[in-house]
């Protein structure tokens, strides 16, 4: 059986990322819109580790943790937003947020 | 009798054992449930199967010899984050949003750029492919946990002029106390957005 290598891990992070994208640019709820966004920075977590078990040192691991602590940052705003828009327009539907648009 | 058993010296640069099916297991479960994330109707769902991709990459950290993070990911991802998820789901979803489309009007132009993004991706590893190593180095078993605390927090050094240990600086450690700054900005831009009237 073929070893496994870093290249393994990019390909399995890709697709988790492209998942991701997949999930942002075609959903309507928001809190999958978010869960897809948690799904795209997994990705890039493992890619950060693959690298830095491929070097052998561990920048990439102290990288990935700032990196989960933007995503938890970035959860905790996103559903307050979330939460405060619910209750006045009583809908969570992305293509009915539009007061912005023009 | 497997010469590298009999003897635990030899053992050291041995390449663990069914690591391929490990992977690939993980791998699979990874993506299998990250799809089911992207298509399942009912949030609460989404959430389940987004739980057991996360747990499956703390797997695969744990497969490079990430113990640490891969803690960190079960601890604060599936631990805090998705309660955070679920709870917030649990608030705000309404029956309404079950029945009605998934999908926005623009879905196919969506997959079609995330298609075209995969194949960016997978033609950039494939020109790519000979700059990678074609395997991974054996790294000595066991944890590196301490290396990664001493360059967040900086380590007390003991020398002879001071032999009570002198604090150091570690390399991380300005950046890990900008990142509890962020921390406590989203601690209160969550509340003064959650809150009725301020």
């Amino acid at each position: 059986m073929v070893p496994i290598t870093t290249l393994h891990y990019l390909v399995v992070a890709a697709a988790l990322f492209v998942l991701g994208t997949i999930g942002v640019l075609t959903r309507r709820n928001v809190v999958i819109v978010l869960m897809s966004i948690e799904l795209i920075l997994n990705a890039v977590n493992l890619n950060l580790v693959a690298f830095s078990r491929m070097w052998g040192n561990l920048h990439g691991q102290v990288f990935s943790i700032f990196i989960v602590v933007d995503a938890a940052a970035e959860a905790a705003v996103g559903l307050g937003i979330l939460i405060a828009f619910f209750r006045n327009k009583e809908t969570i539907n992305v293509d009915e947020i539009d007061l912005l648009k023009w | 009798m497997n010469p590298a058993l009999a003897n635990p010296a030899m053992n050291v640069g041995a390449a663990p054992v069914g690591t391929p099916y490990f992977f690939y297991g993980l791998a699979a479960a990874a993506v299998i449930s990250g799809l089911l994330v992207i298509t399942r109707r009912n949030a609460v769902h989404s959430a389940l199967a987004l739980i057991v991709t996360l747990l499956s990459v703390a797997g695969l950290y744990l497969m490079l010899y990430a113990p640490f993070v891969a803690g960190v990911q079960i601890i604060v991802y599936a631990g805090g984050i998705m309660v955070l998820f679920l709870f917030v789901i649990m608030l705000v979803s309404i029956d309404r949003t079950v029945k009605e489309r998934q999908f926005n009007r623009i879905w196919p132009v969506g997959l079609l750029a995330s298609c075209a993004l995969l194949a960016l991706f997978l033609s950039a590893f494939s020109k790519g492919k000979s700059w990678l190593p074609d395997r991974l180095t054996q790294l000595p078993e066991g944890s590196n946990t301490q290396q990664i605390a001493t360059s967040l927090y900086g380590e007390m050094v003991r020398t002879v002029q001071s032999p009570k240990g002198q604090y150091v600086i570690g390399q991380y450690t300005f950046a890990f106390e900008i990142a509890s700054l962020l921390l406590l900005v989203a601690i209160l831009g969550a509340v003064i957005m959650t809150k009725k009237k301020i």
